[in-house]
């Protein structure tokens, strides 16, 4: 019950505040860019069979995808914070937390609130760019679904980490903290796919490890898996693995399991840090 | 377990609390009784809205214990009928007046009709600006919104941390009335305000912290001691007012039974009465006296 009315006031918070204009300004702009790209491609490379159409399609849609993980992510990273530690430090929280409540049901109604507009951003954008790229070059992807789940998870794991920072940092700073862990571990798996390319094992591990201990590239590897055609990457062959635009493999169930564990971990540490804090 | 009804309001037990090297509060105990009105005073820094926010259950105490309204404060149901406002007020900048009262209300898991939350916004002043994002409220008018979130959910149990800090006159005047109407339905009400004048009215009893210990609790007439008469005379003959206290022309005694046929008796003795009034040691003299007690500890 609790739980509820503060996730549909979190909503509300997301929906009233300048973060969501930002958002759909960028969006649209992203949208809008890549529609004139995809066109672009279809007039340029007038000459191209359908087939490498296809690949240039799916290559460029994980990159534009990758756009918008990055516009949900900071969004609902900057949105934890302020919503969690920046209601601690103006005095919001005191009137609120003397209510017959308790501290977790607070957060976990954040997180279910911040979980629901991330999820909800991805599937707008995601479909609506899935709409462009196949009118301009007749690109479908062969799992969207599963796809948009993946970049939905991540979304919710990095603001998950988010709102941890906030119960102990100011609400900035958790922010930034986040998006800053978010880019590591993104360059770190880049990183590790160039190793796995040249045959360094132990340059290769260190996409492995980041991607243990931060999920979030490794479900954005399983959501650009689903975008782009497997057929495809077959046609075009090996080598293209090092590509931080491709990925070859899904995800393995045992990744899944540990990127859930993980978030519900992050989660429960983050409600025992909020717990235990003076307000 | 049902909580029981005869229990106090608030049975505060040697609470303690330490911020680093610095003992904010350091072994305080209190009760307030269902009804009662308990002033909390003391200078800035003394402790008072640290013991508040232990009791509330906001600020986990190094020591101590807390029973609200019969259960203990570690229980969430033991604010179901507690009404706050901070000290830092703020409330959603995003929402309007009416949806903060709204919010709170279904926090509380009270049902209160669209009236009464109406009602509530109307007591302090704020009728019209139901509609509006508290965004664009000034402090006082977020102040008196914190009023009505202490109030509108049936509270029997009221805490006002300096509830008229950013109040004009008005504002304070309607606060007097708001304490004096809560006394009367009696509600519990825990007020720590440093205009002394109020709490020297509305209130009981009076709790005085200074550096996070109790330096002094009592009911007024415990704190300010027997009322007095002052007078000013000339032309006394001596020894005929027994024990008082000189000043010039300014006579203190102790309070007569009857002050007419004190008056009558001087005037027989061809004393010229100038002025009578009767006199109580001030609650802020008093203050300023227990607190002034231990000067060597005071920087
Ligand atoms: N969050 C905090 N961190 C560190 N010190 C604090 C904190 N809150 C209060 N204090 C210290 O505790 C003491 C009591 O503060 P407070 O309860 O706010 O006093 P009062 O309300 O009586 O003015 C002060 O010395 C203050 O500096
Ligand atoms: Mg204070």
């Amino acid at each position: 019950m609790t739980v509820l009315t503060i996730a549909t006031l979190t909503l509300r918070e997301a929906s009233r505040r300048r973060v969501l204009r930002s958002l759909a300004v960028l969006t649209v702009l992203l949208l809008a860019l890549s529609a004139w790209g995809f066109s672009r491609i279809d007039a340029e490379f007038g000459g191209l069979t359908s087939g490498e159409a296809k690949v240039a399609g799916s290559t460029v849609l994980n990159l534009v995808m990758f756009g918008y993980s990055l516009i949900a992510a900071l969004g609902t990273a900057f949105l934890a914070g302020p919503s969690l530690a920046g209601e601690v430090e103006s005095g919001i929280a005191l009137a609120m937390m003397t209510r017959p409540i308790r501290r977790w049901s607070v957060l976990l109604g954040k997180w279910l609130g911040l979980v629901a507009f991330g999820s909800g951003f991805v599937t707008v954008a995601g479909v609506s760019q899935f709409l462009i790229v196949h009118l301009t070059v007749g690109y479908w992807p062969p799992h969207p679904v599963t796809g948009l789940l993946l970049l939905a998870g991540q979304t919710a794991a990095l603001l998950t980490l988010g709102l941890l920072f906030a119960t102990a940092i100011s609400p900035m700073a958790s922010g930034i903290v986040a998006v800053g862990l978010f880019g590591a571990t993104w360059i770190a798996g880049v990183v590790g796919s160039v190793g796995e390319a040249l045959g360094n094992p132990s340059v290769a591990q260190i996409g492995v490890v980041s991607r243990m201990l931060l999920p979030t590239d490794g479900l954005w590897r399983g959501a650009m898996n689903a975008f782009q055609d497997p057929a495809l990457l077959a046609q075009i062959g090996t080598g293209v693995e090092e590509s931080p635009f491709l990925s070859m493999a899904p995800l393995t169930p045992a990744y899944l399991t540990w990127a859930a564990i993980w978030t519900l971990l992050v989660l429960g540490l983050a409600a025992l840090g909020f717990h235990r804090r003076d307000l | 377990m049902e909580a029981v009804t005869d229990s106090p309001a608030v049975w505060a037990s040697h609470l303690r609390k330490r911020y680093r090297k610095r003992v904010a509060v350091d072994g305080v105990s209190f009760t307030v009784a269902r009804g009662e009105v308990l002033g909390l005073l003391g200078p800035n820094g003394a402790g008072k809205t640290t013991v508040i926010k232990m009791m509330l259950g906001l600020v986990r105490p190094d020591a101590g214990e807390v029973m609200l309204l019969g259960r203990p404060n570690t229980d969430p149901r033991s604010r179901e009928r507690v009404g706050y406002l901070p000290e830092l007020f703020r409330y959603q900048p995003w929402l309007t007046a009416g949806e903060v009262l709204a919010l709170h209300v279904r926090l509380a898991g009270v049902a209160v009709s669209d009236r009464d939350r109406r009602d509530a916004l109307g007591l302090v002043g704020l009728a019209d600006r139901a509609g509006d994002r508290v965004g664009g409220f000034s402090k006082g008018m977020q102040q008196r919104l914190g009023l009505a979130v202490a109030l509108v959910a049936r509270p029997e149990l009221v805490v006002l941390d300096e509830p008229t800090s950013a109040l004009d006159p008005l504002g304070r005047a309607d606060v007097r009335d708001l304490l004096l109407s809560l006394k009367q339905r009696r509600v519990a009400v825990l007020l720590n305000s440093h205009l002394i004048g109020e709490v020297e009215r509305v209130c009981d009893r009076v709790l005085i912290l200074d550096r996070g210990r109790v330096a002094a609790s009592g009911t007024l007439a415990e704190l300010l001691g027997r009322r007095q008469l002052r007078l000013r005379l000339d032309n006394v003959p001596d020894g005929l007012l027994g024990p008082c206290e000189r000043n010039g022309d300014r006579y203190t005694v102790a309070m007569p039974d009857d002050v007419p046929a004190l008056v009558a008796d001087l005037v027989k003795h061809g004393v010229r009465v100038h002025a009578v009034e009767p006199a109580r040691a001030t609650l802020e003299e008093r203050l300023l006296d227990i607190l002034r007690t231990h000067p060597e500890e005071h920087r």
